[in-house]
């Protein structure tokens, strides 16, 4: 952009730069909280009020045991639902981006409405269908509900990721002498992995960190946010604030992995 | 196009009838599907459509395996399409088929949490009577949420699609961080930051700049927390990433060399702006009204914890008849109305500005 002429426009570029930095700031507010809180040695049973440093809670961050196994159950159904969600997500998107077909307007709508569906809508209405059917709310019927948000997900993910590309390298290899299966593993399958594993982690932050679909088809099973929701109202420990930070540290190392190995590929494709 | 001729275009390889084939295989499986799920089809007839439904996977198999090349291309999408979209049909569609059914049931007794069916529209005025201030709020405090994330998101989008150079993925990476962190505990540190003992309301009681606050309606008696102000800075808070994201996407796209036209014919910085800038980034800031209304609309959480009994919104309701009262058919017409209102406005909405930048 050509730069500014006027002193105003310069005040101006100023202005809007500052802007732009107390917005991250305020993005950081209470993540700065999250983290700080679980250095604080709390005083009763809720971890609200800052007291003083101390390194205890993350010395012995499983020591509450019913947040342990919240934060466990959350964890498998997120490895459970992810894996189905991405597979059958991704091969929606392949159909949608590599085939012209009559009929996919309408499948797009069906695609579309689950994400804009509000969340409570969603939850509301698996629930009376389990209801209905007489099933037992629990493990099985979260995976069920995380799926079903997530397969709308990793499919509109990976559909813009994918969109645009040379597919006429798969017919290259078929011309080649290569089988549909080969060309599938060996030209199709890694132009489309990084999209697929981006929007897999993704899809994994959304179910772990999902509440309010949760709590409808949860029966009796707690989750890493129901167990905060639940013990809100009792006591609030600072192994809370450490489970939280450890999942933040991971899921920004992952990112930072994954950019990182993107942009070396990139480099040396290049 | 007749079956018969459907069937020889099939057999004569140009695939026509196999893309036909495909489809109707995949509707009809998928509307069967949500038919038994919903249990709008019930004990034979049920079965005999699951047997349909195999029978419909089993056509397109056969199909593929004995056709030719062509019949094949041509049936891929539909098998790659079938396992995702019977699950949304199983497990998105009977549900709202089956959440409007409960909301046009009656409770036989106090006590009863099957509701039988019996065109009960009085649940529906129920929902309107008795929560109409709820929806009221829920659209209010969701319309003023999302303006204010277009008025951060944007020019926060902007310094960093223009200006950030090659900090432009560290930065967009650092405007995701928060989603990392569980959106319940993020609600958790506002209300301990905004409480009255709280970090924030003692920095503005320190620079006494109270009547300030409550003179824009921030504050209230000087308190923030349990007021609307809270619950709406809740949920900007929370889907500013939502609206940050598209946006960027689409400033990032625009050609820098259109801008420089436009200074270059005498154009000023706000008028290149104006006419180039902001024209084009359009569809990223509808994209981002989307994502950022439709689950505020039906969040409780920011509700829940940020705001008092005087703020709640629809979500707090549909959550509390449903699970806390079990009035499963008020919940539900109050979950279907919400459905509704916002599937009617995404589909204004999407004629106009189209859905293709949601992802």
């Amino acid at each position: 952009m050509s730069a500014p002429t006027s002193r105003a426009g310069a005040v101006g570029r100023w202005a809007l730069n500052l802007f732009a930095a107390a917005a991250m700031v305020y993005l950081f507010v209470p993540i700065v909280w999250i983290v700080m809180f679980s250095f604080n040695d709390a005083a009763g049973r809720f971890n609200l009020v800052w007291q003083r440093f101390t390194l205890d809670n993350w010395s012995d961050p499983f020591s509450n045991q019913g947040l342990t196994d919240a934060f466990w159950n959350s964890l498998r159904i997120a490895a459970f639902s992810t894996t189905v969600a991405t597979v059958l997500g991704s091969m929606i998107a392949l159909a949608l981006a590599r085939h012209r077909f009559r009929g996919s307007g309408s499948l797009n709508l069906l695609l579309v409405l689950p994400i804009t569906t509000p969340e409570v809508v969603l939850g509301s209405s698996l629930a009376a269908l389990f209801l209905d059917w007489d099933i037992t709310r629990g493990f099985t019927t979260v995976v069920i509900a995380h799926v079903m948000f997530q397969v709308s997900f990793v499919a509109l993910t990976v559909r813009a990721r994918v969109r645009g590309f040379d597919w006429t390298l798969e017919q290259a290899a078929a011309d080649l002498g290569a089988t549909p299966w080969r060309t599938f593993w060996k030209v199709t399958f890694p132009l489309i992995v990084p999209g697929i594993m981006a929007a897999a982690l993704l899809s994994f932050a959304l179910s772990i960190d999902d509440f309010i679909v949760t709590l409808f088809n949860r029966g009796t099973l707690n989750t890493f946010p129901i167990f905060i929701d639940g013990s809100f109202k009792v006591r609030f420990p600072a192994q809370i604030n450490v489970l939280a930070s450890v999942v933040l540290v991971t899921s920004v190392t992952l990112m930072a992995v994954g950019a990182w190995a993107g942009a070396r590929r990139r480099a040396t494709a290049r | 196009m007749g079956a018969p001729t459907a069937l020889r275009r099939w057999r004569g390889g140009d695939g026509e009838g196999a893309e036909l084939l495909g489809l109707v295989s995949l509707i009809g499986a998928g509307a069967l599907l949500a038919a038994i799920g919903a249990r709008w089809i019930d004990g034979p007839v049920a079965v005999a459509g699951l047997v349909l439904v195999l029978a419909a996977i089993a056509a397109v198999v056969v199909a593929a395996i004995g056709g030719s090349p062509q019949t094949r291309r041509r049936l891929a999408p539909f098998g790659l399409l079938k396992p995702g979209m019977l699950w949304l049909a199983l497990f998105y569609l009977a549900p709202v088929i089956t959440l409007l059914r409960v909301s046009l049931s009656e409770l036989p007794n106090r006590f009863a949490i099957e509701a039988d069916f019996s065109w009960a529209f009085d649940n529906y005025t129920r929902a309107f009577s008795d929560f109409g201030p709820q929806f009221g709020r829920a659209f209010l405090y969701a319309g003023t949420a999302t303006l204010l994330t277009i008025a951060i998101g944007y020019p926060l989008a902007y310094v960093i699609a223009f200006r950030g150079g090659r900090a432009k993925p560290l930065l967009l990476g650092l405007v995701v961080v928060p989603f990392f962190t569980s959106y319940l505990i993020r609600a958790i540190a506002w209300r301990s930051l905004l409480a009255d003992t709280g970090q924030i309301v003692q920095i503005i009681d320190a620079l006494r700049l109270g009547w300030l606050f409550e003179g824009v309606g921030i504050m209230d008696n000087g308190r923030i927390l349990n007021t609307p102000a809270a619950v709406i800075g809740g949920l900007t808070y929370n889907f500013l990433p939502f609206m940050v994201l598209p946006i960027y996407v689409s400033l990032e796209k625009i050609d820098v060399r259109l801008v420089d036209a436009a200074r270059d014919l005498y154009s000023g910085a706000l008028g290149a702006f104006r006419k180039v800038v902001l024209p084009l980034s359009l569809p990223g800031v509808f994209a981002g009204t989307l994502l950022t209304f439709i689950p505020a609309s039906g969040d409780f959480v920011n509700a829940l914890y940020l705001g008092s009994p005087n703020t709640t919104m629809i979500g707090n309701s549909i959550q509390d008849q449903f699970l806390v009262q079990n009035d499963l058919p008020v919940a539900s017409a109050m979950s279907f109305v919400l459905m509704a209102i916002i599937t009617v406005f995404v589909l204004v909405y999407s004629r106009f500005f189209g859905t293709e930048d949601l992802a």
